[in-house]
């Protein structure tokens, strides 16, 4: 057990939405802490919260129930303080302006000076290993190089915390090898707790320093394991004994979620 | 006179097989000019070639060339009827009129309610044939270009209104939310974000906007017009039976039409550079 | 329906603003009048005088829906002062042009998409059509159509269906072109021939782009019968009744015609409206 300090915190918390079908229970009771430092994954199948989740901690959806705080503030306060990078599924960089520009717009949102932008968007481009493309529009881009933009516009600013739903799903096995493992050095390299949203077991279990199973109908935490691999991981370690293990487990956590309907 | 309908239908096939060789071509952007004009050329050859060889009356259908005549020997004419119509009537009309809506899309942006009761209302307006207001506004502006600009301004209102709401609704969800990750308050969202995403719709308006600012100009001028300008020309040229005159004026409308449209086309260009309509 | 009650309220807001504008446009006569007779008007006599004056500037609502009562309903149809007479005019010669360009405009559309030669030899007709202002030119058409014989109707109706067949080409070419790739591979390894293609895969998936182009269509349609019925001296129609208020100052028939106008207008669109909601129900596109 680690004892650095709980970053995001959640207690009791509960989301019921109000839809035309009625109402739907998407969050129920959950329970968690994220200590500094973290790589957390979230999995499940569809409708288990996870994503909802996410939102919750970014400040773009409200509880209905329960608390939860980002260094120890409000998710309002953490958004309008800048603490942390979105990153969503889609890239969604702005065609009409070039990677560089693009990577400058939260940058100008928060008035960062101009000389100090340059510099900034020069060393996330270089953490992404997309030097170079500073002038490239994004349609001139592949989807696995979007999606890196699209990261690198989130560390831009220098948050603590990095909020990711499913960055990797649209793109193919062998991208997502390569962008798993580049992340895997960019968290080593600058020390942000990460919450990971995924639909895969074996990049859950790839990425994670702890991964929270969860289960839909009502969306609730089935299962919180802690990894015990170590930090600093080759690609190769998927194929040994301890990841098949953990993955098993965790594909335990998801099929005991689905045997409650 | 056989000659001269021979000549046509040669014309007309020279024409079409230069124009069906271009469409082989890989695209570029001369063939793609050049397809126009060809085409445009054949058609004054045809009706040159039809209108003689038939012996159509020239007071019903003048030739081209007789346009041709007609047209150099009447410039200053023209030059006063185009800017007259075109200039005051329709430029002037086509500015405050799309900039007016440009605005109150802004303004209803902040209020859905608002929205949510004009879009329907404004697209049935747009279908409205705002054209019978004309007699009104001479009696609110009195003959001069102030009536036609006025009129203007009620046609291109509406549908540049609906384009530019349209456009404002058009970022996704998902961008939106970004934007709230960033704190970015109302107006960094709408400068950043929303009115960047708007422009190919607002372009979408701004050049409907040209064809009925031109139209709308003209036909108002039917309704009662000083001693100038092109509706009124056109209108007295049909009553002394001086086609040749109206066809004059039609060449002008139809250059200035085009023209119009084409640099709105153009900025549309350069500023929506990014839009995939664009790209291909 | 949610926005029902927005629509009234922008519809309330837009009667309130009317009465306000008729007082402040008809304020100036009003006090010339008065001033005229050594008299200074109340406010509430300046607002009542405003609602009520013979040739306003600007007439106020119930001013109008007065004329358009008694026009419509207190003439009798046939006579030439009744405006159900001079609508019907109107719209005969919209519809007639209406129907025409709505069939050239499907059959070019289906020949532009199904032959190459059609495509490019008659593509670029339809679109140099447009850049002619046939509205300029209205008054000379039907000058010269009378000249050859053709008189009433018809000229009015061919302007109509100039202006309305090219939305309908330029939709349905969209339209019929709008099945993506895969459903059209699809189509091929059934060995569908290019016929059955388009029956049951093109046409269907034209249908909301139809229905579009329509309601831009029937409003053109209006427009250039109403312009088209002013050369030739004004006689009957909705664009005459305009055209003869405007001659001998008679705001109230100009802004009961016009009133009268947008109702038609209103109601073609309407119906088409209705027959595309209809029509897309059953086929599941709605």
């Amino acid at each position: 057990m680690n004892d650095s300090q709980s970053v995001i915190s959640a207690s009791n918390l509960d989301l019921t939405f109000q839809t035309n079908d009625g109402p739907v229970h998407a969050l129920k009771d959950v329970n968690l802490e994220i200590h500094k430092g973290d790589f957390v994954s979230f999995i499940g199948p569809s409708g288990c919260g996870k994503t909802t989740f996410l939102r919750v901690m970014a400040d773009l959806e409200q509880p209905t129930g329960g608390t939860v705080t980002i260094n120890g503030v409000s998710p309002e306060e953490a958004r309008k303080s800048r603490a942390y990078g979105y990153v969503f599924q889609a890239a969604g960089l702005y065609p009409w302006r070039t990677i560089g520009g693009n990577i400058r717009l939260p940058l100008e949102i928060m008035g960062i000076p101009r000389a100090e932008q340059a510099e900034r968007v020069q060393r996330v481009l270089e953490l992404v290993e997309l030097s170079g493309f500073e002038k490239k529009f994004p349609w001139q881009l592949s989807g696995g190089m979007q999606q890196r933009a699209s990261i690198a516009r989130a560390l831009s600013f220098d948050a603590d915390i990095l909020l990711m739903d499913e960055p990797f799903g649209a793109l193919d096995e062998i991208v997502r090898d390569h962008l798993n493992e580049q992340l895997l050095k960019l968290w080593a390299r600058t020390e942000k707790t990460i919450a990971f949203v995924t639909h895969s077991i074996p990049e859950a279990v790839y990425l994670s320093t702890k991964i929270v199973v969860m289960s839909p109908r009502p969306g609730r935490i089935a299962d919180v394991i802690e990894s015990p691999l170590p930090r600093e991981r080759p690609l190769e370690i998927r194929e040994t004994p301890e990841f098949l293990e953990i993955a098993h487990r965790v594909r335990e956590g998801l099929r005991a979620g689905h045997g409650d309907d | 006179m056989m000659g001269w309908v021979l000549f046509a239908i040669v014309a007309w096939l020279v024409g079409l097989s230069i124009n069906v060789w271009l469409a082989r071509q890989k695209p570029s952007r001369w063939a793609a000019l050049a397809s126009p004009v060809v085409f445009g050329l054949t058609l004054i050859a045809v009706w040159e070639g039809v209108v003689r060889g038939f012996d159509i009356n020239q007071v019903l259908l003048p030739a081209p060339s007789v346009i041709a005549a007609r047209f150099a020997t009447s410039l200053d004419i023209l030059w006063v009827d185009f800017v007259q119509t075109v200039i005051k009537g329709a430029l002037s009309g086509y500015i405050i009129g799309c900039g007016a809506a440009f605005l109150t899309a802004l303004a209803i942006d902040r209020f859905p309610f608002l929205q949510r009761g004009l879009l329907p209302v404004g697209n049935f307006v747009a279908a409205l044939p705002i054209i019978g207001m004309a007699p009104i506004m001479v009696m609110w502006f009195g003959f001069g270009w102030q009536s036609k600009a006025a009129i203007v301004v009620v046609m291109v209102f509406f549908p540049m209104l609906v384009n530019t709401v349209q456009g404002l609704q058009a970022s996704d969800a998902m961008q939106r939310d970004l934007m709230r990750t960033y704190a970015a308050g109302y107006w960094r969202t709408l400068l950043k974000l929303r009115l960047p995403a708007a422009m190919p719709f607002v372009f979408n308006g701004l050049k409907i906007g040209t064809t009925l600012a031109l139209i709308g100009a003209i036909v108002a001028e039917f309704f009662g017009s000083p001693v100038l300008g092109m509706g009124f020309r056109i209108s007295t040229s049909v009553g002394q039976l001086a086609l040749d005159l109206v066809w004059a004026e039609i060449v002008v409308a139809a250059i200035a039409g085009s023209a119009f449209y084409g640099i709105m086309a153009l900025i549309e260009g350069r500023v929506t550079f990014w839009h995939p309509s664009q790209r291909n | 329906m949610r926005n029902i009650i927005p629509v009234l309220t922008v519809v309330g807001l837009l009667i309130v603003v009317w009465y306000g504008a008729a007082v402040a446009l008809n304020a100036q006569w009003a006090r010339d009048v008065a001033a005229r007779a050594d008299k200074t008007l109340t406010f509430s006599e300046l607002v009542a005088d405003t609602w009520s004056q013979d040739k306003p500037k600007l007439p106020a609502p119930h001013q109008v829906g007065a004329e358009l009562w008694e026009t419509t309903v207190m003439k009798k149809v046939t006579s030439k002062r009744s405006l159900v007479y001079h609508t019907w005019v109107t719209f005969s010669a919209t519809f007639l042009g209406f129907v025409m360009g709505t069939a050239l405009g499907t059959l070019l559309a289906v020949g532009i998409v199904f032959n190459r030669t059609m495509d490019m030899s008659v593509m670029p007709w339809v679109i140099a059509s447009q850049t002619i202002p046939i509205l300029a030119i209205a008054p000379m058409i039907i000058v010269v159509l009378n000249a050859v014989g053709l008189s009433g109707l018809l000229p009015k109706a061919i302007i109509s269906m100039y202006l309305s067949f090219f939305p309908v080409v330029v939709g349905m070419v969209k339209g019929l072109r709008s099945p993506d790739q895969m459903q059209l591979d699809q189509m091929r390894t059934w060995s569908a021939s290019g016929w059955q293609t388009f029956w049951k895969l093109r046409l269907p998936s034209s249908m909301p782009y139809f229905f579009t182009s329509l309601k831009v269509g029937v409003a053109a349609s209006l427009v250039g019968a109403i312009v088209g019925e002013m050369p030739t001296g004004a006689v009957a129609g909705l664009g005459a009744r305009l055209l003869a208020g405007s001659y001998y100052g008679q705001t109230v028939q100009i802004w009961s015609a016009l009133l009268m106008a947008a109702a038609l207008a209103a109601v073609m669109v309407g119906l088409i409206g209705l027959i595309q909601r209809l029509t897309l129900k059953r086929m599941g596109m709605a």
